[in-house]
């Protein structure tokens, strides 16, 4: 039996850490071709639950969005499309090691290549829409 | 130092790695611990202890021939594997092995639908395949035909199916292993083999008639560990040209009983979709004394009941009934379902819900403009996969136990005592009171829920649930309730419970495992099956 809870812990500080900067510049440059991809990927992988419509049956917001609202209370956006934060590694982090009641996302259903993607799609969404309420 | 599988040793798991990487391609073999982490049981209730189940490595194979590959190497070295789909079965396991070491076969590259016909109305798909992905391909080619999903659309026909899964339409299609139709499979020695009509060389009704001739061994590969499929032929259902929804409810809490009977009725004799069963009486939960009232040791009386719901002028219980077909079809069924109800049951009242045309629209689906409160999973009952339904999961997931319950009233209230009781002690959320309803998503059989949720971080909660499941397993099998399908760590313990004549069921299974697989190379202990080599196991972790 392997303990790895020491590793993931530097992995999480790792991810906070480049974060902010790497957000900034995805931001001010987006890559057109791999925002295509990452919208495509997104659309697939991540909508379901973090996509902007309504959930299931009357509940206002799909689960991911729903958690996120929950975990931010109105603080940050609850949709991951408005979000300027999320860069690849902490996107990484996250979709393999899941959080709360959202499971951990192998290599086999969405690479790390398509996580960079996503993360160029996501740049491009909030900067689209920031550049969109000025 | 990857996990290793018990009797393999390091040397003989390297080289093992080796000839799956010079097999398959160095790129789909994994090893390293970031890469096996996902392979864990995301909603573990064991999650970090010495009993949980992980992956020694992973294989992931995109064509039958280097699945076929990656046996006869396991074979060659000993070294167990744990086939998945998609995935993702949550609550059961998700994709850990039974064995710690074992090698995860990785299915979710075999991702291709291989045929969909409208006019016989059946697909054929291999097992990365999810809801999602059929779903897509059916819409985009306008097909029509509709599939039954399984609440979560990210899993797999195929995994799902072979997990005795279920779904929200009409009860055929919702038994979803019943609702499968020819097979393909790898066996353990590495062979391939085809089930029904696919023995047949040329056969043209492979996804039409299942059994072919002589013995159908099909069944064996449902919750079993005697080959790794990787083609499932799935019945569709033909696109409905209208969906009708109605509520009927009844007053007095023993009126389940003749509710329950009648609505058998209509089901079995196909005219309604799922039945679903709620109780208005929830609306009371909020009354500290009416939550003591529901959960007391033995259960309240009826009278007691009868009161309570009296006073506050609402109906014991209500069924929402759905009806698929021709318009006129529909309203005739709705109103025949409707009118015999309410000439059985005094006091009965019906309201009548939504007739609509198929397909439904974008708000329709959205299931917001009922004339009632429904508790029907529209996008469940239109066979559109969805994730929404995770809006129920909380904490870092939960674990599932739903015995089989026989379809009476009757049974329903003993079930809602015994279970209620049994679990008393251990100070989780209640799920069996006595306003607890069936689950009529098998098209002959009631079950209950009992979903406690997980921690990543509080293991002295995930202890008590672990208790709890295992409490439950036994408690509902004395009753003669068997759960119907359950997480790796629980799998022993409820094949145990099926132990009529000395355990000769999983005798015969365990024969067969040892005559069909000998190294016990195939997802040892799947099942409560276990291989001659691991057997004295049982109930834990071979070493």
């Amino acid at each position: 039996m392997r303990s790895r809870t020491g590793s993931t812990c530097v992995v999480l500080l790792a991810a906070i850490g480049v974060a902010g900067a790497a957000a900034v510049r995805a931001a001010d440059a987006p890559d057109a071709n791999a925002a295509a991809h990452g919208a495509a990927v997104f659309a697939r992988t991540c909508e379901p639950c973090h996509g902007r419509g309504p959930g299931l049956d009357g509940s206002p917001m799909l689960p991911g969005a729903a958690a996120l609202a929950a975990k931010y209370q109105g603080k940050v956006s609850p949709y991951l499309e408005e979000r300027s934060d999320l860069n690849a590694a902490l996107l990484r982090y996250y979709v393999r090691h899941g959080t709360g009641a959202m499971p951990m996302f192998r290599r086999t259903e969405i690479s790390d290549a398509e996580i960079e993607a996503v993360a160029a799609y996501l740049a491009a969404s909030a900067h689209g829409r920031s550049a969109a309420s000025r | 130092m990857p996990t290793l599988p018990p009797g393999v040793n390091a040397r003989k798991f390297g080289v093992a790695v080796a000839a799956f990487r010079a097999a398959i391609g160095a790129d789909w073999v994994y090893i390293d611990p970031e890469d096996l982490d996902p392979y864990r049981d995301s909603y573990s209730t064991v999650w970090g202890r010495p009993e949980e189940r992980q992956a020694g490595a992973v294989v992931a194979p995109a064509t039958v021939e280097q699945v076929q590959a990656v046996v006869r190497i396991a074979n060659r070295h000993r070294v167990p594997l744990h086939p998945i789909s998609t995935g993702k079965n949550f609550g059961y396991g998700g994709p850990s092995p039974n064995v710690s070491g074992s090698v995860i076969v990785d299915l979710k590259r075999m991702n291709r639908v291989l045929e969909v016909d409208q006019e016989r109305n059946f697909a054929l798909v291999e097992p990365g395949v999810s809801y999602f992905d059929l779903y897509r391909y059916i819409q985009e080619r306008g097909l029509q035909v509709w599939i039954d999903c399984p609440d979560p659309g990210w899993g797999s026909p195929i995994g799902n199916s072979l997990e005795r899964g279920v779904g929200y339409t009409l009860p055929f299609y919702r038994d979803h292993y019943g609702a499968s139709c020819g097979m393909e499979v790898v066996l353990a020695n590495g062979e391939l083999m085809r089930t029904g009509m696919g023995a047949l060389p040329g056969a043209r009704t492979w996804q039409d008639y299942r059994y072919g001739f002589g013995p159908d061994p099909a069944g064996l590969f449902a919750q079993g560990n005697f080959g790794i499929v990787t083609k499932l032929g799935i019945r569709l259902m033909p696109r409905p040209e209208y969906y009708r929804t109605g509520l009927i409810t009844v007053p007095r809490r023993r009126d389940l009983i003749p509710l329950v009977k009648t609505v058998n009725y209509l089901s079995d004799s196909g005219l309604i979709g799922e039945p679903v069963y709620a109780s208005p009486l929830t609306a009371l939960l909020g009354d500290a004394g009416f939550r003591e009232t529901i959960t007391r040791p033995g259960g309240p009386s009826d009278a007691e009941m009868d009161r309570i719901a009296g006073e506050h002028r609402l109906p014991s219980w209500q069924v929402e009934l759905q009806f698929y077909g021709p318009e006129r079809t529909c309203l005739a069924s709705w109103e025949y379902a409707r009118d015999r109800i309410l000439d059985e049951i005094p006091g009965a009242r019906a309201v009548d819900g939504e007739s609509l045309k198929v397909p439904l629209t974008p708000r329709q689906l959205d299931n917001v403009d009922a004339p009632y409160k429904s508790s029907i999973r529209r996008h469940g009952a239109q066979g559109v996969p969805s994730l929404g339904i995770w809006k129920i999961v909380r904490g870092s997931g939960h674990v599932g136990f739903f015995p089989v319950i026989p379809r009476t009233g009757a049974a329903v209230f003993e079930a809602q005592r015994v279970l209620g009781d049994a679990l008393r002690e251990f100070d989780l959320r209640p799920f069996f009171t006595a306003i607890t309803t069936p689950l009529h998503w098998h098209p002959f059989t009631f079950q209950l829920v009992y979903a406690p949720s997980v921690s990543r971080d509080d293991r002295e909660h995930n202890a008590r649930v672990h208790r709890s499941m295992l409490r439950i397993i036994e408690v509902a099998a004395a009753h003669g309730w068997g759960d119907y399908r359950a997480a790796t760590i629980y799998q022993d313990a409820v094949a145990d419970s099926y132990a009529f004549n000395d355990h000769v069921l999983r005798r015969f299974n365990e024969a067969l495992k040892d005559a069909v697989d000998p190294h016990g190379i195939l997802a040892p202990g799947r099942g409560g099956i276990w291989p001659r080599r691991y057997r004295a196991a049982r109930g834990g972790q071979p070493s």
